[in-house]
């Protein structure tokens, strides 16, 4: 059953890779304010009509 | 510093769209094909292209990665590009995505009917198509990069991480269950045999519907609800952390399809825990989408878009409290191979995946074509005759798992089967097969009258291909204070890009290496010999034809099962099983100890017309195995592949093996004709017996032997 190794070693290494984003995520802040991202994508700037293209 | 002036590409998330609505059509009408299939045989078609152990996983297939496929990528790039205050980093990468992935799923269509696949469910298609997805996986995952990598805005919204992770998995699953040993354009074999096959295929199984059809649509619900509601979120702190769980516990659930198989039980103990503890956040993420509308029911009431968006939530916590609980022991043994199963994965993909994707449909065509939805009463129609077609669907189906589920080990008084007779059971629960083909109808006629009602809004509106937009640029970083090395790479996308795929490359050619030069430590059984070639082309036609979508190959330890089947399934009987063909589906009985039941003649009578050994079977004729010749001259290389897999044939056996195959195949047709049956040897129904004939007698001779 050593396909198990495997597939842990790959689970394992996929878990590191989340980890690192993780701790990316948090040394660069992006996790600092929890509240304005919410409200943030309801504020969508339409440009006016005259600049469609 | 000034705002910089960019255009969103409308045009390409208007092709996604258009794609999702097209191949959910097709896709669902195969779906119901295959339903009818179940309570009509004659609706096969008599053919071997439209047969259900073919389409059957077209249909998958089609709904899996051409309908949710497509609604993804049309979610993606709607949002990212809004998110992160940029256009996608190439219209040529966006282009060749589209169409590249329109032209797998073409050469789906065309290949599953003609009968190349490799049998792993969610994954059959061929080694070539296999190595096309990964490569329009990179370009996707390229474009989607490149386009954070050059963003205006630094902070990444929760939607984003859901895309990421659902890139990262996917690319990592795909390609560890596409390891194949091509034996021909089309044919190739797993490298993994037996429970370590079925281990690697139910990692990636359980992993698709985690990371194709949830992580992405999580991302999708979080910035299009808010959006739609126009309020935020509910919680931005729990979408973080509910996230995070959700990545990290889910890829350890996988060994919850094995359960009572011949997996060590330690292996699927965890992937029980693993399900159990995925509650929470998969919860996390339901109560977040729900109470994201306080205070906006009244909203609701009027919005058709947020009345899908509820229920799809609704199916969405329904099917993820109902995942853990089928993962225990006690209720899987009841569930599994029923069609309890069928029910809780169509509540997830027709409700969750189904409504979300109508709803963003609703929501974004109306807007990149700059007007109205063209008649608000279609679309609460189709609302609720996809909502009536849910329940339709779902109830019967719970019924019928319920009722066959029971049947089967049903015991009288005196100890015996109450149904020693398999087909009793089908029989019992045609009505609520003919039910649950009325509630897909109804679902399928709810998605034309969208295809209609989104045509009609195209019509009276106009594309904007370009949207402009405008936005600050990124302050650059200051490299005084911020120089750690991270941050120099992130600043260096096609290098950070380089070195994340040689790290990943390493990290699999280390991985890879043991297993596949120590040889496999699942115990061996003497007695367990490799197929003769005549057998192992059996074995192929078995694969081709798609039995293993309704027959599966293993006795669990239950006593209502060797009572029916014979002896229970052991690791060593399947070491030679390049694929493994458990099934997951008992729509027709177990055949993992088929061999030697009955004989040559029955099997010969059975496959030509089931009907004739067993009145009211629903399984399709098979009568073309009768008259087509079996190709012999992919023997040679077949041996030789499995030769290299570790299957011990002696050296130089594949010179030999035509004459082996010539002199089996004569003995079955002589055999034959004492019944007064005159077949060929040549014929592809010789092989197939000669491998239904096979099936599990290894143990039996050696119990034999032993006494």
């Amino acid at each position: 059953m050593n396909i198990i190794y495997f597939l842990i070693g790959c689970s394992v290494l996929l878990a590191l890779v989340f980890l690192l984003a993780f701790f990316w995520a948090q040394r660069s802040g992006q996790n600092d304010d929890l509240y304005t991202p919410s409200v943030r994508i309801l504020l969508d700037d339409e440009t006016e009509p005259q600049d469609k293209k | 510093m000034q705002p910089e002036k960019f255009y969103y590409d409308n045009k390409i998330v208007r092709n996604f769209g258009i794609a999702t609505i097209a191949w959910g059509i097709i896709g669902m009408t195969v779906g119901l094909i295959a339903a009818i299939q179940l309570f009509k045989p004659g609706m096969n078609m008599g053919n071997q292209y439209t047969t259900f152990g073919r389409i059957r996983p077209l249909h998958t297939n089609a709904v899996i990665f051409a309908f949710v496929g497509n609604a993804i990528f049309m979610g993606v790039y709607y949002s990212l590009q809004r998110l992160l205050k940029a256009r996608m980093f190439s219209n040529f990468l966006s282009n060749v995505h589209f169409w590249g992935w329109q032209l797998i799923i073409v050469s789906a269509v065309i290949t599953l009917p003609l009968g190349f696949t490799t049998s792993h469910e969610y994954a059959e298609l061929e080694w070539p198509i296999d190595i096309a997805i990964t490569i329009i996986w990179v370009v996707f995952g390229v474009n989607m990069f490149g386009t954070i990598f050059k963003r205006r805005e630094r902070h990444l919204y929760v939607a984003i991480w859901f895309y990421i992770a659902t890139f990262v998995t996917i690319a990592v699953l795909h390609i560890v269950n596409s390891f194949e040993l091509p034996v021909s354009a089309f044919k190739s074999y797993m490298v993994y045999a037996g429970v370590q096959d079925a281990l690697v295929q139910w990692w990636y199984g359980h992993n698709a519907v985690a990371f194709f059809l949830t992580t992405p649509y999580l991302g999708m619900m979080y910035y299009f609800l808010p959006k739609m509601a126009n309020r935020p979120i509910y919680s931005y702190k729990l979408s973080i952390l509910h996230f995070w769980a959700l990545i990290f516990i889910y890829i350890w659930a996988g060994p919850h399809h094995l359960l009572y198989t011949t997996l060590p039980s330690w292996a699927q103990s965890l992937g029980i825990v693993f399900s159990i503890m995925l509650i929470a956040p998969s919860w996390g993420g339901m109560i977040n989408g729900l109470l994201t509308l306080r205070g906006a029911w009244d909203k609701v009431r009027d919005d058709v878009v947020l009345k899908f968006m509820v229920v799809g939530l609704t199916a969405y916590g329904m099917a993820t409290f109902e995942g853990p609980m089928l993962s225990l022991k006690q209720v899987n043994g009841l569930a599994h191979f029923t069609d309890w199963i069928v029910a809780h994965v169509h509540v997830g993909a027709l409700g969750w995946n189904g409504f979300l994707t109508f709803a963003i449909l609703y929501w974004v065509i109306p807007r990149i074509y700059k007007t109205q939805l063209y008649s608000k009463k279609m679309a609460a129609f189709h609302f609720w005759i996809g909502t009536l077609g849910i329940l339709f669907y779902a109830i019967p189906m719970y019924w019928a798992g319920f009722t066959q589920g029971l049947m089967l080990k049903e015991f009288t008084p005196e100890g015996m089967l109450k149904y020693p007779n398999f087909l009793e059971t089908t029989l019992r629960i045609i009505p609520m097969h003919v039910m649950r083909s009325i509630g897909g109808a109804f679902y399928l006629l709810g998605v034309i009258v969208m295809a209609y009602n989104l045509a009609r809004t195209m019509m009276q509106g106009k594309l904007v291909a370009n949207e402009a937009a405008e936005s600050m640029p990124l302050e650059p970083v200051n490299a005084a204070t911020e120089s750690g090395w991270h941050r120099k790479l992130e600043r260096r996308p096609i290098q950070l890009m380089v070195a994340a795929l040689i790290v990943i490359l390493i990290g699999t050619v280390i991985e890879l290496m043991p297993t596949m030069t120590i040889s496999s430590n699942v115990p061996t059984i003497a007695s367990v010999k490799p197929y003769t070639p005549l057998e192992l082309q059996g074995r192929d036609i078995y694969i081709r034809e798609g039995c293993s979508n309704c027959h599966s190959q293993t006795v669990r330890p239950f006593r209502s099962e060797t009572e029916r089947y014979g002896e229970y399934s052991k690791a060593g009987e399947f070491v030679y099983d390049h694929p493994f063909l458990w099934g997951s589906k008992r729509t027709g009985p177990d055949l993992a100890r088929e061999g030697q039941k009955y004989g040559n003649a029955w099997h010969y009578n059975h496959m030509m017309d089931p009907r004739l050994m067993s009145p009211g079977s629903i399984m399709p004729n098979y009568d073309w195995l009768l008259t087509q010749k079996l190709d012999t001259t992919t023997t040679r290389t077949k041996i030789n592949a499995m030769r290299t897999l570790g299957v011990p044939y002696p050296a130089g056996y594949e010179n030999k093996a035509n004459a082996d195959l010539n002199k089996q195949a004569q003995g079955i047709a002589d055999n034959l004709a004492k019944d007064k049956i005159k077949v060929k040897n040549d014929k592809e129904i010789i092989a197939i017996i000669a491998y239904l004939q096979r099936l599990g007698t290894d143990i039996k001779a050696n119990k034999a032997a032993n006494k």
